[in-house]
C-alpha cells in the first residue's frame, strides 16, 4: 500500500502542555482521512505542523516525497491548506482573491482564466464573482477558500474543520466536492467535529490528548464495538440518566440526539433492570437497543481514556 | 525572488487600500490637515502689533517714517514713550510687542546725506510674532529708503537708513519657514510608520497570514511586496506636502528638489523598516498602534522639530542623535532653507542610509514565515 502522508512520532509542546504527543498516522494515497476528536485534542496543531506553519519539537512527517522539515518550502507547491478560520481577504472580491492566489502560485496567464472559471463553476460561485468575500455566506466562504486552495491543483489537501459553522445543506455540497477531488486523485486530510462527516471518510482517526486512540475504516470501528447501546426515550431524560448511572452494570449514559444512550454489556439483563428502576419514577416511552454510531464509539473511548 | 509574485502582493495591497476609507484618510488627509493646522498655528500672519515709540527727533522726516510704519498695517503706534526706560516697561509688561527708538540726529543725518539710525526692540518671547515684527519693520524701512533716494535723486549714498534690531528674551527664533520643513519630516514619518506597522499585523489578526504563508511565496517577496506600496504612498505624501508648503505656505525650496526627494526615499525606507519591525513583534493592531506612538512621540519632541536640540539637556540631546528624524529634519531644513547640496549633507546621507538598512535588516530577521 502506498502512503501519501506519513507522520512519524510528531510531537509539539506549548509550555507544559503537550499538544501533539508522538503522533503516528499513515494516510493512503487517494483517500480521505478524517481526523476527529474533542477540542484541544491537537488536530489544528497537527495540521499546522504538516504544512510547516509550526515547527515540531520532535518527530517528522512525509508528504508525498517531501519531508516536512527539510523540504518545507518545496512542499508548498503541492499542498493546499484551509485553516479553520476564514483566511482570505474579505475586502477583495471573489475573483480578486482567486486571481491573487493564482498569481502567487504562478499559474500561467493562459491557464489562469480557464482554471478560475472552472473553479467558480465547480464551487457554484460564478454569479458571485464580483462580491466582496466578506459579503458571502459561511458556506460560500468555505467554498471560495477551497477554490483558492485548488488553484494550483495540489496533490494533497489539508483541511482544518472546513465545514464548521456551515449549514447542513452547504456541508453536504462541500463534501460532494471533496469526493470529486478524491476521484481526481487528490489525497485529503480533513479534521471535523461532525460525526456524519467522519463516517464519510475512507478512514478515521480519533485523536485525544495529542495521540491517535483509534484508527480504522468507519464501518470497522462501529462493528468492532463490543458493547451494547440502549436508547431510552422518556419525559425526563436527565432524571433517567442519573438513575441509570446509579446502576453498576451501566458503563455510561449520555444524551445523543433526542434520546438517552446507555452503554451496557448484557443487553437483556440491563433492559429488564432499568425498566424496573424507571418504573413509577418517570414515564418511559421506549427502551430498546440501537446500533452504535461512530459517535457512540468515540464517546466511549474518550470516556474510558479519562477513567 | 520572483518579481511577478511581488507585483501581485503590491496590487493586492492597493486593492485593499482603495477599499479602506480610513487608510485613504491617513494617506491624503493627514498630511494636509497636519500641515494646515500646524502651519497656521505657527503662522506669521500677525498684524497690528502694539508698538511703543520713543522719538527723540523733531524733524518732519521722523514723522514720515512713523507714518509709514502705521500705513504698513503691521504696527499700531499705541504708546509714546519719553525715555528708554519707559519703552522697556511697555515691553516688559506686555503692552507693547515692539519698540521703535529714533535718535535725536535722525533728520539731521538724513539731510546731510549720512546714514540715519533707527533702533528696533523686539519682544522675542513669542518667536513667530518676533519674526514678523523683524521682517515687516525691515520692509517698512527698506521702502522708506527707496523713497528718500528718489527724493534726493543723484546723491550717492551707500545706505540711507540703518535699522538696528535687537531681539530680547529669545534670540533663537523659529518661524513658518523654519517649521514647515520639519513638519514635512514629522508627517512623512507618522504616515508611513503607522501604515506599515499595521500592514503585517492586520494580516495576522485577520488570519489571512496563515493562508498566505502556506503558499510558495518567499519571505523576501512578501516583505518587498509589503514595503513597496508604502514607499509609493510615502512618496505621494512628500510631494503633496512639498506642494502645499511651496504653493500654499510660500516656503520656497532653495536647494535641489531631486536631492530632497532622494533623501526622502532613503528616510522612508528607514521609517518603513521601523514600521515592519513593529508589525512583526505586535500581536494586534492596537499593540502596533501603541508601539508606533511610542516611536513617533520622541521623534517629534526630540528631533529638533519642536525644540532646538542645542537647548536640550545633554542626556536628552544624546537621545536625539539616535532618532532618524533628527537627521532628516536637518536635511529638509538644509535643502529647503539654506539650499544645501549633497556635499554638505553626506554625513546625514550615510546615517540615514544606515538607519534604513539596519531597520530593514532587523525586520527581515524578525519576520518569520511561521505562526506563533
Amino acid at each position: 500500500m502506498e502512503y501519501d502522508i506519513q507522520i512519524f512520532s510528531l510531537t509539539k509542546k506549548f509550555g507544559n502542555i503537550t499538544a501533539v504527543d508522538n503522533l503516528e498516522i499513515q494516510v493512503k494515497k487517494n483517500t480521505i482521512f478524517g481526523l476527529v476528536g474533542p477540542d484541544g485534542a491537537g488536530k489544528t496543531t497537527t495540521m499546522r505542523m504538516l504544512c510547516s506553519l509550526l515547527v515540531p519539537d520532535s518527530g517528522t512527517a512525509q508528504i508525498g516525497s517531501y519531508n516536512i522539515l527539510k523540504e518545507n518550502e518545496k512542499i508548498k507547491q503541492d499542498i493546499g491548506y484551509m485553516p479553520q478560520r476564514f483566511s482570505l481577504y474579505g475586502d477583495l472580491t471573489v475573483l480578486e482573491n482567486l486571481e491573487f492566489y493564482s498569481e502567487v502560485y504562478q499559474i500561467s496567464k493562459k491557464e489562469r482564466k480557464e482554471k478560475i472559471e472552472s473553479l467558480l463553476e465547480f464551487s457554484n460561485l460564478t454569479k458571485h464573482s464580483y462580491k466582496l468575500a466578506d459579503q458571502l455566506s459561511g458556506g460560500m466562504k468555505q467554498k471560495l477558500a477551497l477554490s483558492c486552495n485548488l488553484i494550483h491543483t495540489p496533490k494533497y489537501l489539508l483541511l482544518d474543520e472546513p465545514t464548521i459553522g456551515v449549514d447542513p445543506v452547504a456541508r453536504r455540497e462541500f463534501w460532494k466536492i471533496l469526493f470529486e477531488l478524491r476521484e481526481q486523485g487528490t489525497t485529503i486530510f480533513v479534521s471535523t467535529p461532525y460525526m456524519d462527516e467522519a463516517e464519510r471518510c475512507d478512514e478515521v482517526g480519533l485523536m485525544n490528548k495529542g495521540r491517535i486512540v483509534k484508527k480504522d475504516i468507519p464501518s470497522n470501528i462501529i462493528n468492532n464495538f463490543d458493547k451494547h447501546i440502549l436508547c431510552v426515550y422518556s419525559d425526563e431524560n436527565h432524571i433517567a440518566r442519573n438513575l441509570a448511572l446509579e446502576e453498576k452494570y451501566v458503563m455510561d449514559a449520555y444524551m445523543l440526539g433526542e434520546g438517552l444512550h446507555i452503554v451496557v454489556d448484557d443487553l437483556d439483563y440491563a433492559s429488564e433492570k432499568l425498566r424496573e428502576k424507571f418504573n413509577n419514577k418517570i414515564i418511559v416511552s421506549s427502551i430498546k437497543e440501537t446500533a452504535p454510531s461512530l459517535e457512540d464509539v468515540f464517546v466511549n473511548i474518550i470516556k474510558s481514556e479519562k477513567r | 525572488m520572483n518579481l511577478k509574485r511581488i507585483f501581485s502582493i503590491i496590487r493586492k495591497e492597493f486593492f485593499q487600500i482603495k477599499r479602506d476609507k480610513r487608510t485613504i484618510a491617513i494617506i491624503i488627509m493627514m498630511p494636509i490637515m497636519e500641515l494646515l493646522l500646524f502651519g497656521y498655528a505657527a503662522s506669521t500672519s500677525v498684524d497690528h502689533i502694539p508698538t511703543a515709540v520713543y522719538n527723540n527727533d523733531i524733524g518732519i522726516e521722523s514723522r514720515d517714517l512713523l507714518d509709514s510704519f502705521v500705513n504698513s498695517q503691521y504696527f499700531d503706534l499705541d504708546y509714546n514713550a519719553t525715555s528708554m526706560q519707559e519703552i522697556e516697561e511697555y515691553i516688559d509688561n506686555g503692552n507693547a510687542k515692539a519698540g521703535i527708538v529714533i535718535p535725536p540726529e535722525y533728520s539731521k543725518d538724513l539731510k546731510n546725506g549720512k546714514t540715519a539710525q533707527i533702533q528696533l526692540i523686539v519682544d522675542g518671547s513669542d518667536p513667530t510674532t518676533a519674526q514678523t515684527i523683524l521682517s515687516s519693520a525691515g520692509g517698512v524701512v527698506q521702502s522708506m529708503s527707496v523713497e528718500i533716494i528718489k527724493e534726493t535723486r543723484g546723491i550717492e549714498m551707500p545706505q540711507v537708513l540703518d535699522l538696528r534690531s535687537r531681539v530680547w528674551y529669545n534670540p533663537n527664533m523659529s518661524s513658518i519657514n523654519f517649521n514647515i520643513p520639519g513638519l514635512i519630516g514629522v508627517i512623512l514619518q507618522t504616515v508611513t510608520l503607522m501604515l506599515t506597522s499595521f500592514s503585517i499585523v492586520r494580516e495576522r489578526e485577520r488570519g489571512t497570514m496563515e493562508q498566505l504563508i502556506v503558499t510558495p511565496i518567499t519571505k523576501m517577496e512578501l516583505m518587498v511586496g509589503k514595503i513597496v506600496p508604502y514607499v509609493i504612498i510615502g512618496f505621494v505624501d512628500i510631494v503633496l506636502a512639498l506642494a502645499l508648503s511651496v504653493f500654499w505656505f510660500r516656503v520656497p525650496i532653495a536647494g535641489s528638489i531631486t536631492l530632497l526627494l532622494l533623501f526622502s526615499v532613503i528616510f522612508l525606507f528607514g521609517s518603513l523598516g521601523v514600521g515592519l519591525v513593529i508589525s512583526t513583534v505586535s500581536k494586534s493592531q492596537l499593540q502596533a498602534m501603541q508601539l508606533s506612538m511610542f516611536m513617533i512621540m520622541p521623534n517629534i519632541l526630540l528631533s529638533g522639530y519642536m525644540f532646538p536640540i542645542e537647548a536640550m539637556p545633554d542626556i536628552v540631546g544624546k537621545i536625539s542623535t539616535v532618532l532618524p528624524l533628527t537627521y532628516f529634519i536637518k536635511v529638509l531644513r538644509g535643502i529647503i532653507l539654506k539650499g544645501n547640496g549633497f556635499g554638505q549633507l553626506y554625513q546625514e546621507f550615510i546615517i540615514l542610509t544606515s538607519f534604513g538598512l539596519g531597520f530593514l535588516m532587523i525586520a527581515t530577521v524578525k519576520f518569520k514565515k511561521k505562526i506563533e
